[in-house]
């Protein structure tokens, strides 16, 4: 059986997989259920100056529904832990105690002062947590505040308030980065110049979950208003993929450990992560939806999966696919591929045919010797995938690569085995020539 | 002794409760839970496999997404502009040798889409609350047309060229409208009175006016509607049974199954109907099924259908087939009556059956036979046109009345529709598409004239 055992900054867990800072890490109870239930470290729910903040007394969470009521999207406006920072601390050490081989985090958030940072740091360090978490990412109330995201969308914050961290304490500073800005590498080169041991990412994304029709109103909402609040579950998980990426792939920050986070739910979720430059990943929603017991199916999938494949641990995974994320114009524009309709698999809904009718190519025919019948269309099909992508049929359609030499029924030129990009490519008016 | 175990004919073999519980709704409705969750299955197909297998082309995907989509009087509307009595044929349409049977969840699952349980849940949800109207009157056009028959063909056609701002004239032999919707099909499918309401929902539309015990052919008479109507639409079903083709003796206990269902249909209370201990009922369709099946929940010990073919050959769905079986009605092929007998009194004591086989494709008797103990028997074995409506002139073929595509006749100011109308189905919903048919046809004609 594959060795699942991290080393995160020299943070040791039993699995990569943590809980992130959020509602299931705010109390002693939670995290002990979650420890015995598997998980390999958490990061505590943030803890910030006294007096602790106050929270709504209404509604903190929204979901975004699927069919069979799936959780898809997830929203909360809740704040950083509203206890006492010295009921927090007292409950970090003990769970450190009870369970030293798991990972555990502080998160922190306090006004961006220099004292503030040194009052703190010192008392949490005395829990014997593994390390600190800056939250600079929390999107909503703490922002208004001058904290949370307000910090993690000023590159300069960010590096100042690492630097103060890495002056007050010994222990390994994690740098949470915000979604809700226009160039993720910004912020994570700050974190880097200020010396950060490794930056963590996504945080939560300004949402607005819904608007209730009968009152007229945003929702949910806390005696008829309601505030943006932080969106996070499934379907943030191709933002945090991309964020994780850029910053992995960004010479400038390259190498730098990063802890993924963003709508990690199966163990797929988080081999993918991992390949594109985590080295542990976060997870938050899937608990909250469906409870700790998830984190066994998360270790036997992930476990399974490098057996299958021969990786013997973590770090072989880790950015293994990241080469092969790269700028638009460096993509093959000679490489070639057409849809392929499996006739054994098919159940006959032609949606396929029908999304490519109207919002694509015309390249799926519907009919065949006067049946009901779908078949790709060579001649038209410029391999979008779009058809792959709505297929209610798992592996029902495919994409197969034109081989070298093979005539393109669409062009009807002949596939060249030579690799040409935008940059060379003759329609570009800025490709050098030969 | 025991009532359920007395032998002859005789009523309230049941406590009440049983009654109530034995003609309670067969399939009972989605709740708005189960309906929600159901519609979430729907794929949504181009061209959908259901649409095109449904006898009125219902949007099907449309009505259920609609579902999906928290707006059930929209799918209300998507069904009833299709189908005016979607609402009965949510109850009684077979939808597992139709829609159901193309869904294209089969393929992988087994399990189709409930599509006739949602197009229930969304018209039920509708009548619960019909208000606004959902269609309404065109102008005026002055034009008199005579519906003859009040069945789905009928009703069908009337609504619709009611729509058309025509003026209808309703005629009906029997004295409440529906015909099979109202004295045919099992009590169980379509319980509390749902035939009659649906009826007036439909009329409301206006532009109806309704005759009931008006026969044709003795109460109104077809040259009289020929000179007083711009056009005649004639819904007549199909009033005769077909014979056994053996002596039947004058007992009570030889009845015609349509009237026996008749009767339970109208029934104020069941413990009042009498039935026979042992029922043996003659046919292979489906009201060979519900008068079965309605005798055993009548009380009848033992209810046996025997089909001179094989079960292949019947024309009762395998899933109604095993819904007789279910409750506990048995089911014997390859046989065919012989002979009825009777005791001094008069009263039915028994039927033998010849054995029966496929010759050359012939159906053929051999000498073997046996006997089945009955003080019941209903013929089932199919139902005829009644040729004393006087329609003289018109073409018919194979004993109904001949019609295009669109149901007109060899005459060209009569359309026809339903079971008389010659090459159909015999489906409640074939019925609807009929009526709808001839009357858009009508309409086309009546304008262009």
């Amino acid at each position: 059986m594959a060795d699942l055992s991290s080393n995160f900054l020299g943070i040791k867990s039993p699995n990569p997989f943590w809980l992130a800072s959020a509602p299931p890490t705010d109390k002693e109870v939670n995290v002990m259920r979650a420890l015995e239930a598997g998980w390999g470290g958490v990061v505590w729910k943030t803890v910030g100056e006294d007096p602790p903040v106050v929270n709504v007394h209404g509604p903190r969470y929204a979901a975004l529904l699927g069919p069979d009521r799936r959780v898809i999207g997830f929203n909360n406006i809740e704040l950083i832990s509203d206890r006492p920072l010295k009921a927090n601390l007292e409950e970090m050490a003990r769970v450190k105690q009870r369970f030293p081989d798991r990972a555990i985090i502080a998160s922190i958030m306090v006004p961006c002062t220099e004292q503030a940072w040194k009052n703190i740091l010192p008392q949490v360090e005395d829990t014997g947590c593994d390390g600190i978490e800056l939250n600079f990412g929390c999107p909503h109330g703490m922002s208004e505040r001058g904290m949370g995201s307000a910090v993690g969308q000023v590159p300069e914050y960010i590096q100042m308030v690492t630097e103060w961290c890495k002056q007050y304490s010994r222990l390994p500073i994690i740098v949470k980065l915000t979604p809700n800005i226009t160039d993720i590498r910004m912020p994570a080169r700050a974190a880097k110049a200020g010396g950060a041991d490794a930056v963590s990412l996504i945080n939560t994304i300004n949402s607005i979950m819904s608007v209730d029709l009968e009152k007229m109103a945003i929702y949910p909402n806390t005696d008829g208003a309601g505030s943006h609040g932080g969106y996070c579950g499934y379907a943030v998980k191709p933002i945090a993929l991309n964020m994780v990426a850029e910053i992995a792939r960004d010479p400038a920050t390259a190498g730098l450990p990063i802890s993924g986070i963003g709508g990690i739910t199966t163990w797929r979720d988080a081999a993918e992560f991992l390949t594109l430059g985590a080295g542990t990943v976060q997870v938050c929603t899937a608990a909250m939806v469906y409870g700790f017991k998830i984190i066994e199916d998360l270790c036997d999938g992930l476990s399974s999966f490098m057996d299958s494949h021969g990786y013997q641990s973590i770090d072989q995974l880790v950015g293994k696919a990241v080469h092969t994320v790269k700028n638009w114009n460096q993509l093959n524009l000679n490489y070639i591929e057409k849809a392929v309709i499996n006739q054994d698999l098919c159940i006959q809904c032609g949606r396929c045919h029908i999304v490519c009718e109207d919002t694509s190519h015309q390249a799926i025919f519907a009919m065949k010797n006067g049946e009901r019948h779908f078949e790709i269309n060579e001649a038209e099909c410029v391999g979008c995938n779009l058809c792959v992508s709505v297929c209610p049929v798992p592996d029902c359609i495919s994409m197969r690569a034109l081989q070298a030499g093979e005539i393109d029924q669409r062009t009807g030129h002949p596939v060249s085995s030579d690799y040409a990009n935008w940059t060379t490519h003759p329609n570009n008016p800025g490709a050098s020539c030969s | 002794m025991l009532a359920s175990l007395r032998n002859g004919i005789c009523s309230a073999r049941l406590d009440l409760t049983t009654y109530q519980q034995n003609f309670a709704d067969t399939h009972p409705p989605l709740n708005s839970t189960q309906a929600k969750i159901e519609a979430e299955r729907c794929y949504y197909c181009f061209a959908a496999p259901c649409q095109t297998a449904c006898p009125t082309g219902i949007d099907i995907p449309s009505f259920i997404a609609r579902i999906a989509q928290d707006n059930p009087r929209g799918a209300a509307a998507k069904i009833l502009e299709e189908n005016v009595l979607g609402g009965m044929c949510a109850r009684v349409c077979p939808t597992e040798v139709l829609c159901e049977q193309a869904c294209v969840r089969n393929t992988n699952e087994d399990k189709p889409v409930e599509i006739g349980l949602l197009q229930r849940f969304a018209t039920d949800t509708f009548f619960s609350k019909p208000e606004p109207p959902l269609f309404k009157r065109a102008a005026d056009t002055g034009k008199k047309i005579a519906v003859v028959g009040s069945g789905p063909a009928g009703l069908s056609c009337a609504h619709r060229l009611a729509s058309f701002g025509h003026h209808v004239t309703l005629f009906e032999a029997k004295p409440k409208l529906g015909g099979l919707n109202e004295y045919g099909l099992a009590a169980y499918k379509t319980p509390n009175n749902f035939a009659q309401q649906e009826i007036e929902w439909l009329l409301s539309i206006g532009g109806i006016t309704v005759q009931t015990n008006t026969r044709l052919g003795k109460d109104v008479f077809f040259a009289d509607l020929l000179q007083s109507f711009d056009a005649v639409f004639l819904g007549l079903g199909l009033a005769g049974v077909n014979a056994l083709g053996i002596s039947e003796p004058d007992s009570l206990g030889l009845r015609n199954a349509v009237e026996f269902i008749a009767d339970l249909r109208q029934a104020e209370d069941l413990s009042q109907l009498p039935v026979g201990r042992k029922v043996v009922v003659i046919g292979g369709g489906m009201t060979a099924i519900d008068a079965a099946v309605q005798s055993r929940k009548l009380g009848a010990e033992e209810v046996t259908i025997v089909y001179r073919r094989g079960q292949e050959s019947m024309s009762a769905s395998e899933y109604e087939q095993e819904w007789a079986k279910s409750n506990g009605v048995k089911i014997r092929h390859w046989a065919a009556p012989l002979e009825l007998h009777t005791n001094d009194d008069g009263q039915l004591t028994g039927i033998r059956f010849a054995y029966t086989q496929l010759t050359e494709g012939r159906l053929t008797t051999l000498p073997e036979s046996f006997q089945l103990e009955a003080d019941m028997v209903l013929r089932a074995i199919g139902q005829t046109f009644d040729s004393n409506h006087g329609l003289e002139g018109l073409e018919m073929q194979g004993g109904k009345i001949l019609t295009d595509a669109n149901g007109k006749t060899s005459h060209a100011k009569v359309w026809a529709g339903g079971d008389c109308r010659y090459g159909g189905k015999d489906l409640t919903v074939e019925g609807v598409q009929h009526g709808k048919l001839a009357a858009l046809d009508i309409d086309r004609v009546l304008r262009t004239a």
